[in-house]
């Protein structure tokens, strides 16, 4: 089985969020890149196949050469080969565009994305790529299991799960749930030395015509302070709930 | 010309979002001097559509589409849109509609904006607001494409009244096979789902113990609240993953989020941070939840909740 992971590099959970260039770029100035967490989990599920299902695994990006310390930890964390897509990430179906154009020759029976990243939350990049490949496509997936040319998935519901049969190519949106947090691999100094001598290819974009353009950010007003309540005075709460709040 | 919106329903009944993403549509329509035309797929009654702003119902019934797949909805929509010309398609954050947008905009050549919170400025330029890094800020869009898709966020524009008589016109599309078939569907009955709830009780590490959610239980209870939890909790496995609410677990948009025992972790925060009203419940008056909170008890959860619990009922049987 071939497998590709599409591996987005995003700011760390706790980065402070702020914007620069009169708040149209995302300003990265001491911000901590890593796979994003999605992503991350989806790694670790291919990791499984690779050892007890003999799977290939080959991870991408779409990204400037920034972007290359985290495809690298991704080839620590025990992929085979990176692909990076010398393009900026401008959209959702910009960067799908070119993660086809990859995926489409190069024979990969499985794709594994992260439901959606956690800088952009676009979550449209799986269903994109899954639609121009014409391959199968399962999101909010929390477990997966192939067996020859058949897959099981578990989706995640509004309210619940959902089991579906569905059949390679596939592409998924991957989240917690595909792996345990506790499965999660710290890459070891074998791991991180072995990576260098992995291949990282760059490949050159397509032609991508971007659908939506950032015209800028804003960052939420400041909050105002919050009302304390004595334990002893909760009636006061209710009150509050009910006649200021007006959410009871 | 007219905007076609997704009004989605469970068991022939419209879920809240429906009637929250036909006000969106119609706030849109009115822009753009057009109408409001919904598409249902097996709804029962749509006439409460018309209360929204809907001018026009296509209404598909078919048991073929009993069982929701991404793929073919997003045919059904397609064909919808296809034939009223759309030039605007508006769907919700619900779990489904964020699995069969992406597909739709492959199929549509449309340009897709998720997580939009209000209107677009006008329009011409079609300048979409939608929460970006987990909440932490506004991504400020143009969707530049002739037909565009726009994912409206639970709970940030909320239910408009718009009186209109909605007729309704039976539509049959084609529909295809495709190569994902659902097997089962496994759905607690009788109990608030945290993506439908107006109000959700989320337990952390605090509560010491899986054995002391039953006063959490209890306070979602009486306020028809669903239980959610931190992402510790969830990983120490005292509540299911689906409880788990952050930015690596569920989003959480409802009118009122209670966070009793819970820090307020950044990547806590964030994922709840769509919620309109914040109360937090915690020992520690250092906790960074104080911070994001509109409202704080200082005190232990365990002498806290249950007295809570009490003044609810009070005034539960007092406003009855």
């Amino acid at each position: 089985m071939k497998i590709l992971v599409c591996i987005s590099h995003v700011p760390d959970t706790t980065s402070k969020i702020n914007f620069t260039d009169g708040d149209t770029k995302f300003d990265t100035n001491g911000v901590q890149f890593v796979i994003n967490p999605n992503d991350e989990f989806g790694l670790t599920r291919a990791m499984w196949f690779k050892e007890k299902q003999s799977a290939s695994v080959d991870v991408i990006n779409v990204g400037g050469p920034e972007t290359e310390p985290t495809l690298r930890k991704a080839l620590a964390i025990g992929a085979d080969t990176a692909i990076r897509v010398n393009t900026s990430a401008t959209d959702g179906f910009a960067v799908a565009k070119q993660l086809a154009n990859v995926a489409k020759d190069g024979g990969y029976d499985l794709i594994i994305a992260g439901r959606e990243s956690i800088d952009y939350n676009g979550g449209m990049v799986p269903g994109m790529l899954a639609q121009l490949l014409g391959a199968n496509f399962v999101t909010n997936c929390i477990s997966l299991e192939v067996d020859g040319t058949n897959a099981k998935a578990v989706r995640e519901i509004d309210g619940g799960k959902e089991t579906v049969s569905t059949t390679l190519p596939l592409v998924i949106g991957g989240q917690k749930g595909l792996v345990e947090e506790s499965d999660l691999r710290i890459p070891n100094m074998r791991g991180i030395m072995q990576a260098r001598q992995k291949p990282l290819n760059v490949v050159e974009p397509v032609d991508a015509t971007k659908e939506t353009s950032t015209v800028k950010f804003e960052k939420p007003e400041p909050k105002g302070a919050v009302k304390l309540v004595s334990p002893d005075n909760l009636d006061e709460l209710v009150n509050l709930l009910h006649n200021e709040a007006k959410v009871i | 010309m007219s905007v076609l919106v997704y009004t989605e329903s469970e068991e022939g009944k419209f879920k809240k979002v429906a009637f929250e993403v036909a006000s969106y549509a119609k706030a849109v329509a009115d822009q753009m001097g057009t109408t409001v035309t919904a598409l249902t797929i097996n709804a029962d009654e749509v006439s409460e559509l018309g209360t929204y702003g809907v001018d026009k119902v296509l209404k598909v019934n078919d048991s073929k589409l009993d069982m929701f797949n991404a793929k073919t909805y997003a045919n059904v929509i397609k064909q919808a849109a296809e034939k009223e010309g759309t030039k605007v398609v508006v769907v919700s954050s619900s779990a489904d509609s964020k699995y069969l947008a992406p597909l739709l905009a492959v199929g549509l050549d449309a340009g897709y904006a998720s997580n939009v919170v209000e209107a677009p400025t006008s329009a011409s330029s079609f300048t979409v607001k939608r929460t970006a890094f987990t909440n932490k800020a506004f991504n400020f869009s143009t969707i530049d494409t002739d037909v565009k898709i726009v994912g409206v966020s639970k709970n940030a524009f909320g239910l408009k009244e718009n009186s209109a008589s909605a007729a309704v016109e039976d539509f049959s599309p084609s529909i295809p096979e495709n190569g994902v078939h659902v097997e089962s569907v496994d759905k607690a009955t009788n109990t608030v789902t945290i993506a439908d709830a107006e109000i959700v009780v989320s337990g952390g590490r605090g509560l010491k113990g899986p054995e002391n959610w039953g006063m959490i239980e209890e306070l979602a209870e009486v306020l028809g609240a669903a239980t959610a939890c931190s992402k510790p909790v969830s990983d120490l496995g005292w509540r299911p993953h689906s409880e788990h609410v952050g930015q690596t677990g569920k989003p959480v948009a409802a009118n009122l989020y209670i966070a009793i025992g819970i820090s307020g972790a950044i990547q806590h925060l964030a994922g709840i941070n769509a919620s309109k009203v914040k109360v937090v419940i915690n020992s520690d008056p250092e906790a960074p939840f104080f911070k994001a909170a509109d409202y704080g008890v200082v005190g232990d959860a365990f002498e806290v909740v249950p007295k809570l619990i009490e003044k609810l009922k009070e005034f539960k049987a007092q406003n009855a």
